[in-house]
């Protein structure tokens, strides 16, 4: 077991170290940071005397072990749009775009298990029939359409949500922000929420729908009915909870695909997010930004993958066996 | 396969009756047979023709790519010839509503360019990047995949790894990604020029994993058939045994791949555009389009941004229905 544990957490940091690596190709080959720092009158000694202080007459060793250094510090260099430092940059970015995460995640966590089950338990009804082509439609329509689609109808034609920003935010602790507290930014939430999660929403139906299929067919559902529990306690008690397991696994597998995926919403929505600030790198070639960005989405895959290894692990006695054997 | 040759059949019934109706029966060898013919008797088509929604799908693609093809006759002006546009017609509603213009069946844009031509021309732009962007991952996973398969060990190991940390990520940040480096590169000047050629070269390298995989797998069960290992004793050199003995024995599922991804290149090179780090709106896509369209939405302009929205969502669903009926007919569990 124990074996296990650090060869799998041997091999995420490999992986990081990877992602590294191309982060720090980025930051050192694809934009020389001097050239973004000087003018063109700037005279030679003096650039000289800046690679010389910013350390790049160093082998490239030394470098990429500087550059990991100063990432396991947080200290990702300055901005060349912003001439910020790129950590505080993302910081305060970061509450907008996991308050959108986290509310798009819920909304397709919830949604997505109640029409799932609906869709199991009433396999042939009008509306299960209904949801399963809104879904195959769902999946066909790209984020971004979604999101227009959902300004026109509701913030242009109805007017009954913003469609732009995060509304009015509160000051939480030292840094963090949220929308959370205020009734418009509840409001600027649900349009962006929505669209983020609704692919993650028709991927958890499908899922719980065909997961819940297969469980009512077993012999326990069998039993239980023999037994003469109540429909519903038989539907939400017995079936619906054997199906959570692999519904909670998918959604915490998606959820750095969520984050990740933000970055349209927020483009669409103009969120004040990580993913608007990513984008405008790449539109301007900020490559601290970018670096640093991908090193953060990087990290959050690696660890989300490695807890949910290790918590299968831990939670499944059949991979315990075949480990120890 | 378990059908009976129908020609088979054919030459029974003529026996049974007698009745020697025109052409001789042809005896010896059979008749070798045109690739039309065959294409009528395989499995794929019968499936085909059982399935309306697939030859709906197909319908509306072929009749989307003879759009594209043809976009320069079809089109009722060139939306790039700057000779062209007047901006008189300016923004004005599609034919049917009030103070439409019949020659703008689906009115203009903010410049006066025809939304109708420039549908055709942007349909044209996003075929050609998604199906180009398709190929080119297809060939570089097919020739990974290949290569990992059959020379296997630290090669093999090292293309894995790579395909596995790859695949942790979503395809639409590493296009992003490859994106922004390839425009750091590229000289300030060419940018227009190249933003065709890096698109593809981005969807390239993000959807090359699904093919490596597939191939890589089949290439390991290939390899130790006795055909291969007779190509080996002849001394046939490897490059030539795996391009012309290992190659097309292990090509075939890669077609659904092949048409399941297009839809998400489709939509890869729509998005990038869409995000302002794509095509430029000097060749615009359908994603550019939409980009554009997406600034006058608050004005009422809706037509502007709702065509080409329509005609990406169409075309999307189209290829993804053809790939989920192709990958539901050539699978031999469901047959």
């Amino acid at each position: 077991m124990l074996a296990f544990v650090v060869r799998r957490i041997l091999q995420s940091i490999l992986v990081m170290l990877a992602v590294a690596l191309i982060a720090f190709t980025l930051f050192r080959f694809v934009g020389d940071p001097v050239n973004q720092m000087v003018g063109a009158d700037t005279p030679q000694a003096e650039v000289e005397k800046m690679r010389e202080v910013l350390g790049l007459n160093d082998s490239t060793l030394v470098q990429f072990a500087r550059f990991i250094w100063n990432a396991l510090h947080f200290d990702f260099g300055i901005s060349y749009q912003f001439r910020q430092s790129v950590t505080a940059l993302l910081a305060e970015r970061a509450p907008a775009t996991l308050e959108l995460a986290l509310a798009a995640a819920a909304f397709a966590l919830v949604v997505g298990v109640l029409m799932g089950v609906y869709c199991a338990l009433r396999k042939d009804g009008f509306l299960a029939k209904l949801f399963q082509a809104v879904s195959l439609v769902g999946v066909s329509l790209p984020t971004f359409l979604i999101g227009i689609l959902l300004i026109y109808l509701f913030s242009v034609a109805l007017n009954w949500l913003p469609s732009n920003g995060r509304g009015q935010v509160v000051k939480v602790g030292d840094w963090w922000t949220t929308g959370f507290l205020t009734v418009s930014g509840w409001k600027a939430l649900i349009l962006p929420a929505i669209t983020l999660g609704l692919f993650q929403m028709t991927l958890i139906m499908r899922l719980v729908r065909s997961e819940m299929l297969e469980v009512l067919r077993t012999d326990y559902i069998k039993f239980a009915r023999a037994r003469g529990l109540t429909t519903r306690a038989i539907h939400f008690g017995h079936a619906l909870k054997n199906t959570l397991i692999p519904v909670i696994t998918i959604t915490g597998l998606q959820l750095g695909s969520i984050i990740a995926f933000a970055i349209i919403t927020e483009t669409v929505f103009n969120w004040p997010g990580m993913g608007l600030l990513f984008l405008k790198a790449v539109q301007n070639v900020d490559i601290p930004i970018m670096a640093a960005y991908l090193m953060l989405i990087g990290f959050l895959f690696v660890m989300i993958n490695l807890i949910v290894d290790l918590l299968y692990a831990f939670v499944d006695p059949r991979l315990r066996a075949a480990m120890q054997g | 396969m378990s059908h009976p040759n129908p020609e088979e059949i054919k030459g029974l019934t003529t026996a049974l009756t007698g009745a020697s109706a025109g052409a001789a029966p042809h005896l010896g060898p059979p008749r070798p047979r045109s690739l039309i013919e065959r294409m009528k008797d395989s499995d794929i088509w019968l499936s085909f023709k059982a399935s309306k929604l697939a030859m709906v799908a197909a319908l509306v693609f072929v009749l989307m790519t003879f759009g594209a093809i043809f976009a320069p006759l079809l089109a009722t002006m060139n939306p790039f010839d700057p000779a062209q546009i007047f901006l008189a017609d300016s923004s004005l509603p599609p034919a049917w509503a009030t103070g439409g213009d019949p020659r703008f069946f689906l009115g203009t844009d903010d410049q006066g360019r025809d939304m109708y031509s420039a549908i055709l021309y942007g349909l044209r732009i996003s075929l050609i990047v998604g199906g180009l962007g398709v190929l080119l991952a297809a060939l570089i996973g097919i020739t990974l995949g290949l290569v990992a398969g059959y020379v296997g060990g630290r090669v093999d190991a090292l293309i894995m790894r790579i395909a596995d940390v790859q695949l942790t990520f979503p395809a639409i940040l590493i296009a992003l990604l490859i994106d922004g480096v390839f425009r750091a590169l590229v000289k300030t000047g060419n940018k227009e020029e190249s933003a065709m050629f890096v698109l593809i070269l981005s969807i390239g390298l993000s959807f090359w994993v699904q093919y490596a995989r597939t191939i890589r797998g089949s290439t390991m069960v290939e390899k130790n058939k006795d055909y291969v290992q007779a190509a080996r004793l002849v001394g046939l050199p490897v490059p030539i045994i795996m391009l012309r003995h290992v190659l097309p024995n292990v090509i075939g599922p890669t077609l659904v791949i092949l048409t399941i991804n297009l839809g998400l290149a489709i939509i890869t090179e729509a998005t990038l555009s869409f995000l302002g780090v794509g095509l430029p709106p000097t060749q615009p896509s359908l994603g550019t389009l939409i980009s554009i369209g997406q600034r006058y939405l608050f004005s009422g302009d809706w037509w502007i941004v709702a065509f080409p929205g329509l005609t990406l969502a169409i075309l999307v669903l189209a290829v993804n229905l053809l790939g989920d009926w192709l990958r539901d007919a050539l699978n031999p569990k469901l047959r």
